[in-house]
């Protein structure tokens, strides 16, 4: 009995580990749709447009939040901030406060 | 073959019994697995990059017949003379330093089933999981007189970045003050639906500087501009009032290569420098491969991995792919193509369930001149009762004007866009 509950036990930690890498996985796809302006990871080239990698979790929130509801201006991230629900929003400031922060190196000119 | 330490660490857990734990598919004895990605391009350059990235296990080799990538994004600039090749030229030593193997050579035949791709050089690479992003070919045949070189050099698209890139700005450069430019756009889809009408802005802008009595005329297949009409017609009507003629319901029937005549149904229309722009299809390794699927010119997809809906195991990205709904063929698109495909591969190749609920997301910037641009912009979900990827309702749009700051975060897409393929 002792062995069969052990065993559960140990199924369901993997389950919930394998859970956890997946919704990492999730949050690291949504971020990574933001990638292509602002650099692999939110390390933007020059900074332009804002490096994200590194930034407080509940600022980044804030500011989708604000560029969503139009509080914000912008000239573009309404757009896409209004293509996310609340949770995808919530999961790609997580991803970017995550990630040490840096710039990203251009792309290398042709020898 | 000598063993580096990492694949007999590899090889070593794999020999102590933890495969079935981890799940792990190696099919090819030491590494992870083998990826080999078919085109270097935004597709291409990216998948490879964020493969390796996601998953430095995996063995990932990138097939691309030129020694550089040269952007076409930008590349209108480069007509207007608002940028030089040397900023759309980049080298793929970044991907190199990446542990990914760059190889300069041309994929002629992928065999499914041996799960091999077969270069023009004679060597054949074996995989677990191609993902091709071969870009276009033009569909020059439905234009008799382009079937000869001669006619095809004389008569450019332009609409691939490089020499024709080079050679057309040659052509603007050396036409006389009161000459006639003619653009000819193809029916849609077709590669970068705004690309057409900023060049006409560039070629536009070039004038107004060099050459202010010349004249442009827009032949459109189109019934109307296809992307950001009003922001268009905004410039158009504005800062180059009176230089452009656009003439919508234009198809091209032939061209008279020595009148210098584009050749339409009911009308001939006579240019100093003619641009056609071909109708397009994916290039000729997913005609070889088999992985054409609709009209005879696109690549269908599962859009939650990108693999082909034709042959397993053979993904597809970019411009080749029978786009979703509302999705344009950009650069931008292919990025994102990439990402959603780089970690279904990973995923697949590891064992792991691929992610339910991809999501990607369009920007494309025009530059009405050389510092003011524009974009467009949307946002797209998997959709699965429709199994396809769909614009988000509500999201997305136009920018309200053309502008200096757009300008700014256009230079700020591009290099982070770069960087994203080949750093």
């Amino acid at each position: 009995m002792l062995k069969a509950a052990t065993l559960l036990a140990v199924l369901i930690a993997g389950w919930a580990q394998s859970a956890a890498a997946a919704d990492a996985q999730y949050a690291r796809s949504l971020a990574a749709t933001c990638f292509a302006c602002h650099g692999t990871d939110g390390r933007s080239v020059n900074s332009v447009p804002p490096s994200l990698a590194g930034q407080n979790k509940d600022y980044l929130l804030r500011q989708l939040q604000e560029f969503r509801d139009g509080k914000r201006p912008a000239t573009i991230m309404h757009q896409h901030a209004k293509g996310y629900t609340p949770e995808q929003l919530d999961l790609i400031a997580g991803y970017f406060a995550s990630v040490t922060p840096g710039r990203a190196t251009p792309a290398p000119a042709a020898r | 073959m000598t063993l580096s330490r990492r694949e007999f660490m590899k090889w070593a857990s794999v020999s102590a019994g933890v495969t079935a734990v981890t799940g792990c598919a190696a099919t090819g004895g030491a590494s992870a697995g083998r990826v080999v990605v078919v085109g270097g391009g935004y597709g291409g350059a990216t998948a490879a990059k964020f493969v390796k990235l996601w998953a430095p296990d995996i063995d990932v080799t990138l097939v691309e017949p030129n020694q550089h990538f040269i952007s076409c994004p930008i590349s209108n600039l480069v007509l207007g003379g608002n940028a030089q090749m040397g900023d759309i030229t980049f080298s793929y030593d970044g991907l190199r330093q990446r542990g990914i193997n760059v190889i300069r050579d041309s994929a002629v035949a992928i065999d499914a089933a041996k799960r091999q791709v077969r270069l023009a050089g004679g060597d054949s690479l074996s995989y677990d999981r191609v993902i091709v992003s071969p870009g276009i070919e033009f569909m020059s045949e439905q234009i008799p007189a382009l079937k000869n070189a001669d006619a095809q050099n004389r008569i450019l698209h332009a609409w691939k970045a490089g020499a024709q890139t080079v050679a057309l700005r040659k052509q603007l450069e050396s036409m006389r003050d009161g000459g006639v430019y003619v653009l000819q756009i193809p029916l849609a889809p077709y590669r970068c639906p705004p690309g057409p009408y900023e060049r006409v802005c560039q070629v536009a802008s070039y004038f107004r500087k060099a050459k202010p009595k010349s004249k442009i005329i827009v032949l459109d297949s189109n019934p109307d501009i296809t992307s950001k009409k009003g922001l268009f017609l905004a410039a158009w009507n504005g800062m180059y009032k009176g230089m452009i003629e656009y003439r919508p319901n234009s198809e091209i029937a032939d061209v008279d290569v020595k009148g210098m005549t584009i050749k339409l149904q009911f009308d001939n229309v006579r240019g100093d420098v003619l641009n056609v722009v071909p109708a397009q299809r994916a290039a000729d390794i997913a005609v070889k491969s088999g992985l054409i699927t609709a009209n005879n010119r696109w690549c269908g997809v599962d859009w939650l991995t990108c693999e082909s809906t034709a042959v397993k195991g053979v993904h597809v990205l970019g411009d080749s792919t029978l786009s979703g709904p509302g999705m344009p063929k950009s650069g931008s698109m292919a990025n994102q193509h990439a990402k959603v495909c780089a970690a279904a591969v990973v995923a697949l190749i590891n064992g792991r369930p691929v992610n339910a609920d991809p999501m990607m997301m369009n920007t494309c910037y025009s530059f009405v001149s050389g510092d003011s641009a524009m974009h467009v912009a949307s946002v797209h979900r998997y959709d699965a009762a429709q199994k396809t990827i769909a614009p988000v309702k509500g999201a997305g749009g136009v920018s309200t004007a053309a502008s200096s700051a757009e300008a700014t975060y256009a230079w700020g897409w591009a290099r982070n866009i770069w960087a994203e393929a080949l750093v």
